[in-house]
């Protein structure tokens, strides 16, 4: 399983090309191979979630998706997310809300928090909890994360 | 803008745009050019003697560059010392790097692979043929205790107990002989860590020609880590520098001087090569320190009307197999807290910390308090029980107040260091959590058919100490100052404090302000961030060395305006002559006039002994559902006297998540290791954290009544309040819930299937 | 054919959300990985005459949102929420979760509860193996080397069926330490056939003939045939004790789920 594999990714709307190991995890190669080091590893199977990143949209664990398997499909990380309104509300409500300490989690839920208003524009704090519970912060609490989340969604919905 | 004007202000965080933009730079997101890769050979056995280890293979694995052992370390492998709380009987357990003969823990490094890349370099770990011969594991503290021949961890020394000690004060015999009431109880505080997100990194690049050995990755305490790492390699310190970066989360076990520092320098000095190594999860959980896993016999003696006389008991904490940089921090604290913000005249406690084939035990937010509150706060709640009283009165009665303070502790610690209580007024403050949890009303009807109740647990709180910090401030021609302090950040927002402390001091914007923390390259010297000392220790030493920039500035000042620095007024980093106000010059002119002698720059070492001791209450609502044993925290609330409040939103964000830090500790997180010293939980499927939909909305309040009379700014630690007594709450709240099947909540975690079975046996007694 | 050919460990992958944590800890080493993901007939919702046609390679997130899965199926659009979490449903396939066959899983005992028929693929061609035979042990299946699962055939879901699901869990989203899956045809206000499946409890999910006997023929609020349902549940189970729960505690919370199901079935709860 050693042999190199060429393949092409969509990365944040540009195609890049890259020879990967077949076994080699989507999140290694954005890190390693893209140096697109927003995504972090907490945990490497799965549970933590500071890997999210948007596949076709849809937040999904980089660290358990293989990168051979993300050649089709459009992959976004937190830096392609940069500057979509949803994210800059996101940011603006993550700090006012004190919804980050040590920030190694962050990039993860704000990918999270991006499929989620994209879904859901008026989610109840039942759902943001619910959708947020896939994802381990060790310093906030969660509390400041999910007031931070419905403020952003009330505000792109124009409700503020 | 006036000096003290910043100080209370909820100031947004410096750090939170970079982090923000996942700009932030992990050690894991530091690449250096030609960088190497290790990874660590760690035992698989608990106890056993190591018979052979044959590294042929492995270095035959292409791409691996290189394999060393204990019997390829140069001289002798250095001894990883003891930071705090050092006791001669803890010296000959002490870790070396490496295993060397034998092994005594699952995950104890016992060699190293450099490869290319990390791939490799884990992959060729399989190759590294070790063979052991089994030792009898010691997994208990009874075992640890009744350890003789092979199961002693080092056989010379002739017993696993590497601490024992008698604290105490007043009349123990008198108390007790005295007593209306005595209560006697075991308690326990299970086995678990702090499980920062990122796990632990370093780069290490050892230079030789140049004589240098640089540690990317570094935190918490670099210039005892600096010291340390240059003896081992035959340096001097200032051929070391140990470099923070940013920190994903610290909760004590981080930064500690391990063996993976030592392991990354060798085997950049054998390869000649930066040498990056990254801990993965499972790794973490075998190889950074656990915490807690203290037990407690308590006895309590007191009158009727609740006045308690005294306490006794024993404190005995499995320390793992290694007394690790945090010496005996662990059960010092453990026993140095039994009495708590209590008047309890006569105390009495033997303390004992033993050695076992486990992982071994460090500092975890809160160490040694969170057991002793936990223990303390049971028993209160028990001899409430036991005299009818309610849990509130029979605390009210025996805080102490305001009129009793300084109050003087004893020698409850082994190094016969003196612990005053410095300000406070206990039963004001505990009032104040009464009224927000609406203690006094009458108990709801709750309608969901689940057991509800309310727990109640006071604690008192150290912080600060660790002697002295040293704050750096200097002023760039730009007019950009640049603080620096030897504590560093590990996600809690200090470099937001010390810059708003600082830029209060220097009376100008924050904005104009840079701050850099804790490299060695930034100061000569400093301590660290432990003991929620970081804003009273760096913070104090940022106002002085500002006080003693604007002095140096003044002086300079006047010659240059040709006036007496008495008449000049300061502000916003300008002075002026008062009533002048076109003659006037800027810090930023002043430092660029003095760049020859290096301009405006001033290092400088703020020193306190005394301890402040902040005092603070918990209570939680819990709902038990009587068919499943589940426990759930509807409601939680914390009211802390702080001290001075310097950043009320960052001191609410440190409460807010120390609780749910706690509830995680309390309710789910336990290192389970088997009979033959396997560790059972190494994953996040089976050491489980707590989530967003496990926890309630959680009403923290800081009050700043009783500032510290021993520093400036009457600052006390805000970082452990949190954490410390969820357990005691919490633990209280089942206990009153499933009514007197209660008593024999005495141990965490509470498992729901714990709660259940307690309620069957119940039932089955009532029938 | 690759998978007949492949010499060696060869595994076939497909969200990978449980097969992905054994390969970053070299828990498993392929030497051949045989990826689905981009085969699309295997992906889709669709009417049969007899039902609905699930493709293995449909995301739980897709069944979670479907509105023909909410009108034809609602005991599993009920319980497909309680699967991990958001992201891992995103990614994670039906096929997938049923191949790995873990018992504490959903869809296994959901698939089971509905009389699922798995339709498998080989180099023979296809053969339908029904629920109850497809499970066959610990992370065991009916699936033979060199087959794959395609398709899911879910038979149709009468209107009056009336069903509940409960399942306890230390978290949301965890496994669960013990779950019941539960449907009743109503006879007016008296139980007909119906099914109860646990989960959590045995190397598989395990359907419980002899509680479905109790149950029928009495109304679904029958306190004394609901204290023998229990009963036989505590009988009839023989569950392991782990790290998380005991072999006792698993019992008493399946008798204790299977009456919450039973009442969410009969409007209860």
């Amino acid at each position: 399983m050693s042999d190199l594999q060429a393949i092409r990714l969509n990365v944040n709307g540009v195609t890049r090309a890259v020879s990967v190991e077949p076994s080699a995890s989507l999140a290694d190669v954005l890190r390693q191979e893209l140096r697109l080091t927003a995504l972090h590893l907490g945990c490497e199977h799965g549970v933590c979630g500071a890997c999210n990143v948007l596949l076709n949209g849809r937040a999904v664990r980089a660290c358990l998706t293989l990168a051979v398997q993300a050649e089709e499909a459009e992959v976004k990380t937190l830096e392609g997310l940069s500057a979509e309104q949803i994210a800059v509300t996101l940011k603006e409500c993550f700090r006012k809300f004190r919804a980050l300490q040590c920030g190694f989690c962050t990039p993860g839920i704000l990918v999270l928090a991006v499929d989620l208003i994209a879904a859901n524009p008026d989610p109840s704090e039942e759902e943001v909890r619910d959708w947020l519970s896939g994802n381990l912060c060790r310093c906030t609490g969660y509390q400041p994360i999910v007031g931070a989340i419905i403020e952003a969604a009330k505000r792109l919905r124009g409700a503020v | 803008m006036a000096q003290g004007s910043l100080i209370g202000q909820s100031l947004p965080r410096v750090e939170d745009d970079r982090l923000l933009d996942g700009a932030g730079c992990y050690i894991d997101d530091v690449a250096l050019p030609g960088m190497m890769h290790m990874a660590i050979l760690r035992s698989s056995d608990a106890h056993g003697r190591i018979t052979a280890l044959d590294c042929s293979a492995a270095r035959l694995v292409p791409g691996v560059i290189d394999v060393f052992t204990a019997e390829d370390w140069p001289q002798d492998m250095p001894v990883i010392p003891m930071r705090l709380i050092p006791l001669e009987s803890s010296v000959p357990f002490l870790q070396r790097p490496l295993a060397q003969g034998k092994v005594r823990y699952v995950g104890e490094p016992v060699a190293v692979v450099v490869a290319r890349d990390r791939r490799t370099a884990e992959d060729a770990l399989e190759f590294l043929e070790l063979e052991i011969e089994a030792l009898p594991p010691v997994v208990t503290r009874d075992q640890a205790l009744a350890a003789t021949g092979d199961a002693l961890m080092v056989p010379e020394v002739g017993t696993n107990i590497s601490a024992q000690y008698q604290i105490g004060r007043g009349d123990i015999e008198d108390a007790f002989a005295r007593a209306d009431v005595t209560l006697k109880k075991t308690f326990q505080s299970h086995r678990h860590t702090a499980v920062p997100l990122e796990t632990r990194g370093t780069i290490a690049v050892f230079d030789i020609a140049a004589g240098k050995l640089t540690i990317h990755g570094a935190s918490k305490v670099t210039f005892f880590n600096r010291a340390e790492l240059a003896k081992a390699f035959n340096l001097r310190n200032d051929q070391v520098d140990l470099i923070t970066s940013d920190i994903g989360g610290g909760f004590g076990v981080r930064g500690e001087l391990y063996p993976e520092y030592y392991l990354a320098a060798e085997a950049s000095r054998r390869t000649g090569r930066p040498v990056k190594w990254i801990e993965d999860r499972r790794e973490h959980f075998a190889a950074t320190n656990h915490s807690r896993d203290v037990d407690c016999e308590l006895e309590i003696a007191a009158l009727k009307d609740g006045t308690i006389l005294g306490m006794r008991g024993q404190v005995r904490a499995d320390m793992g197999a290694y007394i690790r940089t945090n010496g005996n921090v662990v059960p010092a604290k453990a026993g140095q807290f039994l009495p708590g913000p209590y008047r309890v005249p006569a105390f009495a406690c033997e303390v004992l910390a033993l050695v076992t084939n486990k992982t071994p035990v460090g500092t975890y937010r809160g160490p040694g308090r969170i057991e002793a509150n936990f223990f303390r706060e049971r028993m209160l709640d028990c001899l409430a029980d036991e005299l009818g009283m309610d849990p509130a009165a029979l605390r009210m009665k025996n805080l102490l107040g305001a009129a009793e303070m300084p109050f003087d502790t004893g020698d409850l610690l082994p190094n016969a260091q003196k612990v005053v209580f410095d300000s406070g007024d206990y039963p004001a403050t505990f009032r104040k959590l009464l009224d927000e949890c609406d203690w006094d009303a009458p108990a709801q009807v709750h309608s969901d058919g689940r057991l509800h109740a309310m727990g109640l647990a006071c604690f008192n709180e150290s912080s600060g100490g660790g002697l002295y910090e040293n704050a750096r401030i200097s002023v760039a021609a730009s007019g950009q100052i640049t603080v620096s302090t030897g504590s560093s950040s590990m996600g809690q927002g200090v470099e937001t404090a010390i810059r708003q402390i600082c830029a209060d001091a220097l009376s100008m914007a924050p904005e104009r302000i840079t701050v850099a923390l804790s490299s060695t390259t930034l100061l000569s010297d400093g301590v660290g961030s432990f003991h929620s000392r970081s804003t009273v220790m760096a913070g104090s030493a940022v106002g002085q060395a500002a006080a003693e920039l604007l002095d140096q500035a003044r002086g300079e000042a006047g010659r240059r305006l040709n006036a007496a620095p008495a008449e000049l007024d300061y502000s916003d980093g300008v002075f002026r002559v008062m009533g002048q106000s076109d003659r006037s010059i800027r810090l930023s002119d002043l430092s660029a006039m003095l760049s020859d002698q290096g301009g405006l720059d001033v290092e400088s070492r703020y020193e306190q002994a005394p301890l402040g001791f902040s005092f603070g209450a918990h209570a939680a609502h819990v709902a038990i559902d009587p068919g499943t044993g589940d426990i759930e925290v509807l409601d939680y609330w914390v009211v802390e006297d702080v001290g001075r409040v310097l950043n009320p939103a960052l001191v609410e964000g440190q409460t807010i998540g120390g609780v749910v830090q706690g509830l995680g500790d309390a309710l789910y997180g336990e290192l389970v290791y088997d009979d033959m010293g396997q560790l059972l939980t190494a994953s996040f499927a089976d050491y489980l954290l707590p989530t967003s939909t496990e926890v309630p909305d959680i009403r923290a309040v800081a009050t700043g009544d009783y500032p510290s009379p021993h520093n400036p700014y009457g600052f006390k630690g805000a970082g452990e309040g949190g954490i410390v007594a969820v357990a005691a709450a919490v633990g209280n709240a089942i206990a009153r819930a499933i009514g007197p099947a209660g008593d024999a909540i005495c141990q965490t975690p509470f498992h729901p299937e714990k709660i259940l079975t307690l309620l069957h046996a119940a039932k089955k007694g009532k029938q | 054919m690759i998978l007949q050919n492949a010499q060696g460990d060869a595994r076939i992958i497909a969200g990978g959300q449980s097969l992905m944590p054994m390969l970053n800890f070299r828990l498993a080493t392929p030497t051949l990985l045989v990826d689905l993901n981009r085969i699309a007939a295997l992906s889709g919702i669709g009417m049969t005459d007899e039902g609905l046609r699930i493709g293995a390679m449909t995301r739980t997130r897709d069944i979670e949102t479907s509105a023909l899965i909410a009108q034809h199926q609602p005991l599993i659009a009920h319980a497909v929420p309680h699967i991990a979490h958001l992201p891992i449903r995103s990614r994670g396939t039906i096929g997938g979760s049923l191949s790995h066959a873990d018992p504490a899983a959903e869809f296994p005992a959901l698939m089971l509860a509905v009389d699922a028929q798995m339709v498998l693929h080989g180099p023979q061609g296809a053969r339908v193996v029904p629920a109850g035979e497809y499970f066959q042990g610990l992370f065991e299946t009916a699936t033979k080397s060199a087959e794959i699962l395609t398709h899911i055939d879910l038979p149709h879901w009468p209107e009056a069926r009336r069903f509940g699901f409960q399942e306890y869990s230390r978290r949301r989203g965890d496994f669960a330490l013990a779950g019941i899956a539960f449907w009743a045809d109503m006879d007016g206000d008296i139980c007909g056939e119906c099914r109860v499946v646990a989960f959590g409890v045995s190397d598989r999910p395990v359907r419980l003939h002899g509680v479905e006997q109790i149950l029928q023929s009495h109304p679904l609020n029958d306190a004394d045939a609901m204290l023998q349902a229990r009963d036989a549940v505590d009988d009839l189970l023989e569950p392991d004790s782990d790290l998380q729960a005991s072999a006792e505690y698993r019992r008493m919370l399946a008798a204790e789920l299977l009456q919450r199901a039973v009442h969410a079935a009969g409007g209860m709860a």
